[in-house]
């Protein structure tokens, strides 16, 4: 009971964790920015106890499929974020590697959209949290033996996925300044594309998508979404062991939108990198 | 001038998903239920045979006090039962194979195979 409590909860914390360090280290020297992400995983906190208090009635809406809804929902207004900052920061990103340590660009850095990272934090952290709770919830109202080694068992899967988060974070401030936000824009794109597709999944689940071919491929023997690899590559690239059609358009759609959006606003010079060449 | 973009983007996404439910089949044929009970962390039965091609609906009953998720990663399928609690989960229409389901908060016990043949 101890392993599998652990491996349950890491693999759910995980995928949180990863979302929060590419989130802190693409907002690396913002100001205010730990008052958003520590805001967005107290929410988040908070909402996956709400979301597990309510689990039967979300369960039963919209004729049963009131928990596949939610959960595109959320993952979708999480691509949305995830979108718009991306875009922001094509417009802004490049200016603000250049002028890292100017007072100028801690004008342009204080009107980041923050918001939309607190948001997407607490969306992934509420989404991921939600199971951890419903898990823990069970144990330790049913009448299992070893209810103390399960909850110990959740601890150290909090803290080894935390830890994981950690070294992402860590690892990614070793990328020079210069690169950084270029890199995690990216990253946080492809995190976009990868929820975009998961959330297909879901509506294909409520059978209002068309799954558009199922298993269009099956790597599972290659590597298996419930092994650590594959979650990890699940989170960070949406990678999908049996995908549908439909999740590949999906995928494939976010990523043109996003990206080329980003794309274009990179190009043009921003209203704050004319302002101090004039200057 | 980015909150323009942004609900550019919006409408476009709009625009987009709204194509692909109109272009989306309406449901098929069922082709009937398969009643699963889960019970002592296990599903009864642990292996359900359909004709492949079919679409059949999973009537899934949680008669464990506590929580399930019935997971599957080659049906695509991930949903939360709450203890006492029913579940319908469609499937199908499959190819030929054998697809495993589990029930992802007792991994060791709960575990079941479609055969679609």
């Amino acid at each position: 009971m101890f392993l599998g409590a652990a491996i349950i909860v890491f693999r759910e914390v995980l995928e949180a964790a990863l979302v929060v360090g590419i989130v802190m280290a693409g907002s690396k020297g913002v100001a205010g920015r730990g008052l958003w992400i520590g805001g967005g995983i107290g929410a988040g906190v908070l909402g996956a106890a709400l979301v597990a208090v309510f689990a039967g009635s979300i369960a039963a809406a919209a004729a049963g499929m009131g928990q596949e809804l939610f959960n595109a929902a959320i993952l979708f207004a999480a691509v949305g974020m995830l979108g718009w900052h991306c875009i922001w920061m094509g417009r802004h990103g490049r200016d603000i590697a250049r002028h890292v340590s100017e007072v100028s660009n801690a004008v342009a850095a204080g009107s980041r959209p923050l918001y939309a990272l607190g948001v997407v934090v607490g969306l992934a952290v509420g989404r991921e949290g939600s199971e951890v709770v419903l898990f823990l919830y069970g144990i330790a109202a049913g009448s299992d033996a070893g209810a103390l080694s399960v909850l110990v068992g959740g601890i150290v899967g909090l803290v080894a996925g935390a830890a994981l988060g950690a070294i992402l974070y860590l690892g990614l401030l070793r990328i020079p300044t210069r690169y950084l936000f270029a890199v995690t824009t990216w990253m946080i794109v492809l995190l976009a594309a990868g929820m975009a597709s998961q959330g297909a999944r879901f509506l294909v689940q409520a059978d209002i998508l068309p799954a558009l071919g199922r298993n269009i491929w099956n790597s599972s023997g290659v590597l298996s979404e419930s092994s650590i690899p594959g979650r990890i590559l699940h989170t960070l690239i949406g990678y999908d062991s049996n995908p549908s059609g439909i999740q590949l358009l999906f995928y494939a759609a976010t990523l043109a939108i996003i990206g080329c959006l980003t794309y274009m606003y990179g190009r043009q010079s921003s209203p704050a990198a004319s302002a101090a060449r004039a200057a | 001038m980015e909150i323009r973009w942004v609900s550019r983007i919006a409408v476009a996404v709009a625009i987009g998903l709204g194509l692909a439910a109109a272009l989306a089949q309406p449901g098929g044929a069922d082709d009937g239920n398969v009643a699963v009970t889960i019970k002592d962390h296990k599903f009864d039965p642990e292996m359900i045979e359909i004709p492949s091609g079919a679409q059949v609906k999973l009537l899934v009953t949680n008669a464990d006090e506590t929580p399930e998720e019935f997971e599957s990663q080659a049906l695509g399928i991930e949903k939360v039962i709450p203890g006492g609690q029913k579940a319908e989960i469609k499937i199908g229409p499959l190819s030929a194979g054998t697809y495993e389901f589990v029930g992802e908060f007792h991994e060791d016990s709960a575990k079941g195979k479609i055969v679609a043949k």
